[in-house]
């Protein structure tokens, strides 16, 4: 019994240590005083102006869609790329896995300005190059969660659908897709991710104009962070928690449908 | 027989778009840099770039990074071990919760989650008001190494509890169960299945946050106070600072290859190319 | 499973539709004459004026930021957005005029440039001989800000920042030339020296300061200092303004030695595409009305004359923002020190950082 409060003690001492700064942050949100240190008073206003302020919301939605389309298109290149790769032998397979593993080893800065000279070299730096950065980003992640899942996943139950006269695309959708379907998912959301929060690689990639959350807070440091920036945290952190909690809903009364 | 050569043959070409991908947005890049790291700003071949790494500021920052690194790989692996072991042991439906929560915090921009631990370790932060309330003394954590150990490893933690999280997740149960059946105790079980069949999540968890930790800088100067030079700070500032791009090429061309040396390593001790799952 | 994959083809195809509309947004504005990119500091103007001004000429203006005058000038060379209009410091617009990167400013043909201070043109000639390349937007002093009720002597020298009794309650400026100007003032020399010797001088007494420093920082002192957490820091006027405001026991000084004025002005780069847009744009912020909002979002010091007229007593006594002449006279604009001395300063930058 003891051992049971312990191990719960433990989780819930973690957990709070992972989202006490955002609790900070939320209170940041509603206080007068722009300082971080000294409290103002409670106030609406920062939510107020954040709504009215056009630049941010372009920003946000800047982010959002870069992100979503970054991670879509990465896990569609990378499930195919995975599919292709597990019946590729043993050499070719490592080679290509290296190749995939360098934007995730190397330092961002370095990926950010590589992908700038690329560019500049031979295009423009506008919304796609930011979004090939993205893209690129987020493959690796998608692979390394894919490969496994398709490894493990058992060729006889597909080539018994083959035998009964299915044809593979049909076989596949059925079959393999269900199956690696988790690590499709958990790849989606790692791209997702590392995308929404990256700065450096943005900052050197994106076209004139374009903000994303991440370098417009960055360039407000030098300056003071204005606290609309907290407000939309705030908002974006209980967006999600909501989001969260009507899917917790949703599969539960999915478990007990199944059950009764 | 036929019929699954044939199928394969064609499966080959879904790598296709990648590959052309990677080309373009891995391989062409990494050749700029490469190419940048092997010349001068005459435009002459030299290896200087490279060797610069002998220079004693530079792997007195490499060596800081590496201990850094390494410092807060080895307390996110304390404190995510065990968490992930009790979660794993009441799975079920509540999976993809727990995942959502821990990743979660990641999702809030990273400079603010920065910002709101210095509030937290500030001398007259938080921490601090917490611990004089109860009568303790003040610690002076903010602009000292403590506390860039303590922005990485709550930066990188959720990467570390993840893989092993899942890695645990998979076991399955019934080992557990027959060996309790055969008499072996919770110690013996622990040391024989439950660490071997989790240590390929834990040496991807090492990876996910050894790696990134190496050229991380964002965090040391913000919570270090910017008086530690790390490896990361060194690149960055030649790119935006000195603007000597050959310079920074050159030191991340030797940060890549000491990466990969290190992965190398690790991977052999994981033969069943297992290692690389994070889910 | 029928239902996910039609939702996840919708999806794909809703995102690469909009991601595409994206793209081909920002290809229409850089084609269209009648538009203006502006490149500025962060958080150093206030938005409104821009809304006015693209209102009254119907110029479209792309407004980008940057940090630090070095992300600026990486991004500018990287050549990708052909920048119109550059806001930047001092020592980086004298950088770009030596390089040939800047065009001349037609200053006769604005009508409101008379509005600007001759003092300050004056200064201005430190990097713009002939103030032909260069327009003021901001200035101000490099100081120490102290919190009186941690600091119980007089702070009159620069040498209370190697004060042993201050450990770990001084905070430094995060950026290179504000590290070494504060020894180098100190001991009686230029900030603009190029000299080996001085230079290696004021690095062994930053190096002996070090232990002494709580952080380097560049924005966060305002809010350290507001929050007690240290006693003294080297700061921007503009920024002890602002902190002074929030804490009544802070007081700045620019030590009897003297210091750094700095200027962040307006120039036209060489990859102006749009010179008749920039130039009227530059006119606008002078005119009284526009200058006036700025400031009062900036607050950091006004080259406008006629802003200066138009405000109270209090705020014109105000020496954080506007300090006595003679302390003006002690002060010296940073200078581009030409790429061979740059080089062996950020060595000696390096080296203090890993000391």
């Amino acid at each position: 019994m003891v051992k049971r409060w312990i191990e719960k003690f433990y989780v819930g001492l973690v957990l709070f240590m992972l989202y006490a700064p955002i609790a900070i942050l939320i209170v940041c949100s509603f206080n007068a005083s722009k300082s971080r240190r000294v409290w103002g008073g409670f106030t609406f206003q920062w939510y107020i102006e954040l709504f009215q302020d056009e630049a941010v919301i372009e920003a946000v939605r800047t982010s959002l869609m870069l992100t979503t389309v970054a991670a879509v298109v990465a896990v569609l290149l990378g499930t195919l790329a995975s599919i292709g790769i597990t019946v590729m032998g043993q050499k070719k397979q490592q080679v290509i896995m290296t190749v995939t593993n360098i934007p995730m080893l190397n330092a961002d800065v370095v990926t950010g300005i590589a992908i700038m000279l690329l560019f500049g070299r031979f295009w423009n730096l506008g919304y796609f190059s930011m979004l090939a950065a993205h893209i690129t980003l987020g493959v690796p992640y998608v692979i390394l969660n894919v490969m496994p899942k398709l490894q493990q996943t058992s060729v006889s139950t597909y080539e018994a659908a083959l035998d009964l006269g299915a044809s593979p695309v049909y076989a596949f959708i059925k079959i393999v897709l269900p199956d690696i379907m988790p690590g499709i998912f958990s790849g989606f959301l790692l791209a997702f991710t590392i995308s929404l929060d990256d700065f450096v690689i943005t900052y050197f990639t994106k076209g004139a104009g374009m903000n994303t959350i991440s370098t417009m807070i960055y360039q407000q440091v030098r300056r003071g962070i204005n606290p609309k920036m907290y407000a939309l945290s705030t908002i974006l952190f209980l967006l999600i928690l909501l989001v969260l909690w009507v899917a917790n809903r949703i599969s539960a009364r999915q478990v007990q449908e199944t059950r009764g | 027989m036929r019929k699954l050569w044939h199928w394969m043959n064609k499966r080959k070409l879904l790598t296709g778009p990648y590959l052309l991908w990677a080309v373009g947005f891995i391989i062409l890049p990494l050749l700029m840099i490469i190419y940048y790291g092997l010349t001068s700003s005459d435009g002459g071949f030299t290896l200087e770039n490279l060797l610069a790494i002998g220079d004693p500021i530079h792997y007195k920052a490499l060596g800081q990074s590496l201990l850094i690194a390494f410092g807060s790989t080895c307390i996110s692996l304390i404190i995510a071990y065990p968490l992930a072991y009790i979660l794993s042991k009441n799975q079920g439906s509540k999976k993809g919760i727990i995942i959502m929560l821990f990743i979660l915090p990641m999702w809030i921009n990273f400079l603010l989650r920065v910002l709101a631990l210095q509030m937290i370790l500030a001398n007259t932060g938080i921490l601090n008001g917490i611990l004089n309330f109860f009568g303790l003394p003040s610690q002076h954590l903010l602009y000292t190494r403590t506390a860039i150990l303590i922005g990485m490893t709550y930066d990188y933690l959720p990467f570390m509890i993840l893989p092993i999280y899942n890695a645990m997740c998979k076991i399955d149960r019934d080992l557990i169960h027959a060996a309790a059946d055969l008499g072996a105790g919770n110690k013996l079980i622990f040391r024989k299945i439950i660490l071997p069949l989790s240590m390929p999540g834990v040496i991807s968890g090492i990876i996910m946050v050894f790696v990134p930790s190496i050229s991380e800088f964002a965090i040391a100067d913000i919570l270090g106070g910017s008086k530690i030079l790390l490896i990361g700070n060194v690149i960055e500032q030649e790119f935006s600072l000195t603007n000597n791009w050959h310079l920074g090429s050159g030191l991340s061309i030797v940060l890549m290859v000491f990466i990969f040396i290190s992965m190398a390593v690790m991977n052999k001790n994981d033969a069943e190319g297992e290692g690389q799952m994070i889910w | 499973m029928k239902k996910f994959k039609v939702y996840l083809c919708l999806l794909v195809a809703s995102g690469v539709l909009l991601g595409g509309c994206g793209g081909s947004e920002t290809e229409n504005v850089t084609d269209s004459g009648n538009t203006l990119v502006v490149f500025n500091y962060g958080d150093y103007i206030d938005f409104t004026t821009i809304e006015m001004f693209e209102k009254e000429t119907g110029i479209r203006v792309e407004y980008e930021q940057y940090v630090t005058p070095e992300d600026m000038y990486t991004k500018y060379q990287s050549g990708n957005i052909p920048y119109d209009l550059i806001c930047t410091s001092d020592y980086m617009v004298e950088k770009m005029i030596r390089n040939g990167e800047a065009k001349k400013i037609d200053t006769d043909s604005m009508e409101y440039y008379d509005n600007l201070d001759p003092t300050y043109l004056e200064f201005c000639q430190a990097f713009d001989a002939e103030n032909e390349y260069a327009v003021p937007y901001f200035w101000g002093t490099v100081g120490i800000l102290y919190n009186t009720e941690l600091v119980d002597e007089e702070v009159d020298s620069w040498d209370i920042l190697w004060n042993e009794k201050y450990e770990n309650q001084i905070i430094m400026e995060n950026s290179m030339r504000d590290a070494f100007e504060v020894p180098l003032k100190w001991k009686g020399k230029s900030l603009n020296t190029t000299d080996e010797e001085e230079l290696r001088e004021a690095q062994a007494m930053l190096m002996d300061q070090k232990k002494l420093v709580m952080a380097y920082m560049v924005d966060e002192s305002r809010d350290a200092m507001i929050a007690g957490d240290a006693a003294l820091a080297v700061i921007y006027s503009g920024d002890a303004t602002a902190a002074m405001e929030a804490n009544e026991n802070l007081d700045y000084v620019v030590p009897e030695e003297g210091s750094n004025i700095w200027f962040d002005c307006w120039m036209i780069p060489d990859s102006c595409k749009h010179q008749e847009n920039a130039q009227k744009f530059i006119d606008f912020m002078n005119r009284e009305d526009i200058a006036r909002i700025n400031f009062d979002y900036v607050y950091y010091g006004t080259p406008n004359k006629a802003v200066y007229d138009g405000l109270d007593e209090e705020t014109k006594e105000d020496y954080t923002i506007f300090p006595e002449d003679d302390t003006l006279e002690k002060c010296e604009v940073y200078k581009y020190l030409g790429s061979e001395a740059e080089s062996f300063y950020n060595q000696l930058w390096k080296e203090l950082k890993a000391y």
